[in-house]
């Protein structure tokens, strides 16, 4: 592929064409400002932050350090697909509730990101939590109130079954 | 600017014949950065994400275990590795993030060659050996040759970083490491001890004091010369210190935005010893 040839990728289980880009951009900047999918956040562009997080074939992974036209083979998911739903996940409906999102900038990266892990392990120690958003950065909550969004969701994910 | 997203490493490996200029991208965690800051323009891409062969974990001889370079340290830090060569998923685990550990892999370790790459100091310590192919030779490469400087190493324009091979030594291992935090974090210091009972010795490797990773030759000669190495021994604080102290004296540290090399050089010395004192609890 050269210089603004077209290619497509799988988001959100659709597949998108990406036209007129420059083929070296970063999957975060084709969601943003190619596909429309302004949820994925930019902040730091060298993959400190996490608030770009997406999952790439069932991995959290930084879309700022991918380049786009690698990713052709891949099934993309942004926080806009993280439901088929029009109505907030329960990860979301618990950040709400526990204010979680203060500025908001970092929260869908955590969504994503938390979403991942409670797939992976429905039932993570304190210390995996940790870790799993270890490379998630908030600078207004101080993450306690996201580990309570956390814990909230595992505790009614738990009492449903 | 074309990109080469390769599915077979002979499709990547005929790239690199045909553009002189092309750079190799595994996860991109390391190129993606300079590329998004235009510190690099690259006019040839040739992405080796999809190349399923640099991706295997096998053990073909019973002494070795042979990792694709293209396998996430995510992988690296759970098993087979983590029984087989625990301070290589030890190492794998301190690596930037969740994300970054999801892409990044020991290719991209070695072809960047950073002194503060993690694995690096692994490498070292357990005397991998790196395999590199082009369309048609093959070569395999003792790590201590394979890096020559700061991001700097023998890898040829049109070759490939396909495998290291780590031996499978009885004994204590791990890998430490200082920083300012815990994840997210590139190395003040580090440093990679293995014990092996089998030839009663200890090696030791340390990251991000030098301008490769320094292999402490006479410290561990000092050791061995001093004290019964073999399985069952304990060591005493004053040889764990010594031992420290001559580390330290090995490494090559300079002052810059991370720390300085007298914190650096104190930094080696604790935790050389350290995990002496741990390898023979």
């Amino acid at each position: 592929m050269s210089t603004n040839e077209f290619y497509s990728l799988r988001v959100n289980g659709r597949t998108h064409q990406v036209q007129d880009s420059w083929i070296g951009e970063s999957l975060l900047y084709v969601l943003r400002e190619r596909l429309g999918l302004p949820g994925t956040k930019g902040a730091c562009e060298q993959g400190e932050c996490g608030s770009c997080t997406v999952l790439m074939d069932d991995a959290a992974v930084c879309s700022c350090l991918v380049m786009a036209a690698t990713a052709i083979h891949s099934e993309i998911v942004t926080v806009e697909g993280i439901t088929t739903e029009t109505t907030l996940t329960d990860v979301q409906q618990n950040f709400v509730n526990e204010g979680a999102v203060q500025c908001g900038f970092c929260t869908p990266g955590l969504i994503v990101a938390v979403h991942h892990l409670l797939e992976k392990n429905p039932n993570p120690t304190e210390l995996e939590v940790k870790e799993a958003i270890s490379g998630n950065i908030c600078r207004c909550t101080g993450y306690g109130r996201v580990f309570a969004a956390v814990e909230a969701t595992i505790r009614s994910r738990n009492s449903e079954k | 600017m074309t990109v080469i997203v390769a599915k077979e490493l002979s499709t990547a490996l005929a790239a690199l014949r045909e553009h002189a200029d092309a750079r190799l991208i595994q996860g991109g965690t390391d190129l993606m950065v300079e590329i998004n800051f235009n510190h690099v323009k690259p006019t040839t891409m040739v992405s080796l994400r999809d190349v399923q062969s640099l991706r295997t974990i096998r053990q073909d001889s019973p002494g070795i275990m042979s990792i694709g370079s293209g396998v996430p340290y995510s992988v690296l830090e759970g098993e087979p590795v983590l029984s087989a060569i625990p301070a290589l998923a030890q190492a794998s685990r301190t690596v930037g993030s969740p994300q970054i550990r999801a892409t990044g892999s020991l290719g991209g370790n070695l072809g960047t060659c950073s002194p503060a790459g993690d694995t690096l100091p692994v490498m070292f310590a357990l005397d991998a050996m790196i395999h590199l192919s082009t369309l048609d030779s093959q070569r395999v490469v003792s790590i201590h040759d394979f890096m020559t400087g700061v991001k700097r190493n023998v890898r040829q324009h049109d070759e490939i970083i396909t495998a290291i091979d780590f031996p499978i030594v009885q004994g204590w291992q791990g890998y430490s490491k200082v920083g300012v935090r815990n994840a997210m974090v590139i190395s003040v210091a580090s440093a990679c001890l293995v014990a092996d009972h089998k030839h009663a010795d200890v090696r030791l490797a340390l990251g991000s004091v030098g301008p490769t990773i320094i292999r402490c030759r006479e410290a561990e000669a000092w050791l061995k010369s001093s004290q019964d190495l073999t399985a069952g021994q304990s060591i005493s604080l004053d040889i764990a210190h010594e031992f420290g102290r001559r580390a330290a004296d090995e490494s090559s540290p300079i002052d810059d935005h991370r720390s300085t090399a007298q914190y650096r050089r104190h930094a080696i010395s604790v935790l050389a010893s350290r995990m002496l004192r741990k390898a023979y609890q």
